[in-house]
């Protein structure tokens, strides 16, 4: 026998109360590990921001055109290494509820600015030569069952070709990987030339440009050189870092951090009532036991070490199987027939999540540990 | 009885506030226990036998005079000395045997020895020898519950005495059992006196159970005053 063993059986003493304890602070850390891995993997777009990467939009907004005719004037920039020019398709796959994130592009260019997207050589060259070509992301592919050699009808909701159809046809020639396992591979590629020439409105204009710079110590200067290069156009331009592009875009939905933030914080103020209390009772109901191992010479400071053992138990036990569930749970978003961003339960979130299981185990711990150790033992024997 | 004295009190005095009141439960008593002597402790409520016996059991202090125990003095020792000091010379036997619930009868036992350096294998072997000493070796497995008022009293015997200490203390450790339960308890106690030099301190309602013991001395109102010498 050792103290391990009375923690134990002091734990299991009321089974129900240990499974419902458990139980609370097994959801608690479900939730903790599902709805941070969610929020790691919206931010994910943000923190995969490469550092020397610009995005240039239209000074009004984002959804507003720029002319074709920037690229090459921005291409000529000092500073500047690559530039690849979008626009947004708007496209769907058979059914408009099946969104597709479509985008036309600078075939030539894409690869160069955007390096995170991998393709193999042969996939590449494919790409670069067939005008009718389309990329798509692995886990768009693996959603609609595309592989290479497919050749897929995609729809827009927002242009039409000039024959009236919002059909466009396209050959997979490639199925991108990401570089990093949260890299957004739920996207398509397709030729700006093949779209614009094709399209029934709005040819010659581009939605956004992509540059890369030689060093991102170059960023500023080059930001201020186009942009002022526009100015007083029709067109005026506004560049930013891709960083603060992505992390704008992301919070045009709302804070989604802070809302996330509240629910956890919410499910993590509830366990610790629940099972604080819990451990009040069960510490105050065993007060005439604490007294007889005092008189038979445990000392106090012993018996509030086995006390808040008991609490740190069943935080680690709740916890450890919620945050073990939630890796099942990312699993199962990750290969749900759906589009979200790649789930990772990192390394920095299981270490919170054990700080938060230790911190949990401490405060709904401490106020019993307490209570045992300045019990004074002929108190707790006359409560027998 | 040997004339070696175990337990000596000198001129103990205990007093506590209530409210706005000083209340005095000793004014100078002194006493003294010698090794392998039983004494019983008789008085009505509120005499101060509990008291005594929380003193000589080191879970309470006097407020004045000294207390010394096998030569060493113990009302000057930390609340975390006294703990040991308790691990290492006293077994509790309680009225209502205050066993653990949720541990059996060996488990129950083997509780004082964790306070000990002993190895595993060395404290298996005191818990069976405690309990085939109070003859509830076949009981080792059951849990308080599955056993009888006397049986767990006699579990109490065994954690009490596991440890081998100089002193037990026992609170009326038959008042809650019938009479022929009480009387196989007391002899118990009798018998680790007299065969195994045990030096027992029983406070007792009972003055049955008073007669088990070698003396008796009476309390009233926190003196001695009557039966044998008290001084």
């Amino acid at each position: 026998m050792s103290d391990l063993y009375l923690i134990f059986k002091n734990l299991t003493r009321k089974p129900l109360r240990l499974f419902l304890t458990v139980f609370a602070t097994f959801i608690a850390f479900l939730i903790y590990g599902s709805i941070t891995a969610f929020q790691v993997a919206l931010d994910s777009g943000v923190e995969l921001s490469a550092d020397d990467r610009l995005v240039t939009v239209n000074k009004i907004n984002f959804t507003q055109p720029l002319p074709i005719s920037y690229v090459n004037k921005v291409k000529a920039i000092e500073g500047i290494e690559g530039v690849v020019h979008m626009n947004w398709f708007g496209g769907y796959y058979q059914d408009p509820r099946q969104q597709v994130l479509t985008f036309a592009v600078d075939q030539d260019s894409l690869l160069d600015v955007y390096d995170e997207i991998l393709l193999s050589e042969e996939e590449r060259t494919n790409w670069e030569q067939n005008r009718q070509a389309v990329i798509v992301g692995q886990s768009i592919a693996q959603i609609h069952g595309w592989k290479v050699g497919d050749r897929i009808p995609l729809n827009s909701n927002i242009f039409s070709q000039q024959d009236g159809s919002s059909t466009w046809e396209f050959d997979v020639v490639g199925v991108y990987k990401g570089a990093e396992a949260q890299t957004d591979t739920n996207s398509v590629y397709i030729h700006y030339k093949y779209f614009n020439e094709t399209q029934s409105f709005g040819g010659d204009y581009i939605g956004w440009m992509g540059i890369r710079t030689q060093d991102p110590a170059l960023n500023e200067q080059v930001i201020k050189a186009i942009d002022e290069m526009f100015v007083n156009t029709t067109f005026e331009t506004e560049t930013v870092p891709e960083k603060a592009f992505n992390k704008a875009f992301i919070e045009q939905a709302g804070n989604i951090g802070l809302i996330l933030g509240s629910i956890v914080a919410a499910a993590f103020f509830i366990i610790l009532v629940i099972v604080g209390n819990s451990m009040v009772l069960s510490v105050r109901e065993r007060t005439n036991e604490i007294g007889v191992m005092k008189t038979l010479g445990f000392q106090s400071s012993r018996i509030f070490r086995m006390v808040l053992g008991e609490s740190l138990l069943v935080a680690f036990i709740g916890g450890g199987l919620g945050i073990t569930l939630s890796y099942g749970v990312v699993f199962l978003f990750n290969n749900a027939p759906i589009q979200l961003p790649v789930l990772v339960i990192n390394s920095e979130i299981l270490l919170r999540a054990l700080a938060y299981i230790a911190g949990l185990g401490l405060i709904t711990g401490i106020i019993p540990a307490v209570s045992a150790l300045r019990l004074n033992i002929i108190t707790a024997l006359s409560r027998g | 009885m040997t004339d070696k004295i175990l337990y000596d009190l000198k001129n103990v005095e205990k007093s506590f506030v209530k409210g706005k009141e000083r209340i005095t439960v000793f004014d100078q008593l002194n006493m003294s226990i010698k090794e392998g002597d039983f004494l019983a402790i008789m008085g009505p409520s509120g005499s101060g036998k509990t008291t005594l016996l929380n003193m000589l059991g080191g879970v309470d202090q006097p407020t004045g005079g000294e207390v010394w125990f096998d030569d060493s003095r113990v009302d000057t020792l930390s609340e975390g000395e006294l703990a040991k000091w308790r691990a290492n010379n006293i077994g509790f036997i309680f009225q209502f045997y205050n066993l653990m619930p949720m541990l059996n009868a060996a488990r129950n036992v083997e509780l004082p020895l964790l306070l000990t350096n002993l190895s595993k294998k060395q404290r298996k072997q005191s818990v069976e020898t405690a309990l085939e000493l109070v003859g509830l070796a076949d009981r080792a497995k059951h849990m308080p519950n599955e056993m009888s008022g006397g049986q767990q009293q006699r579990v109490a015997i065994a954690r009490a005495i596991v440890s081998d200490p100089k002193l037990m203390l026992c609170d009326e450790p038959t008042g809650d059992l019938d009479r022929n339960t009480a009387d196989e308890i007391l002899e118990m106690l009798q018998l680790l006196n007299q065969k195994f030099g045990k030096t027992i301190v029983m406070v007792t309602h009972d003055p049955q159970a008073a007669k088990y013991a070698k003396r008796t001395l009476h309390l009233d109102k926190g003196e001695f005053v009557e039966g044998d010498l008290a001084a």
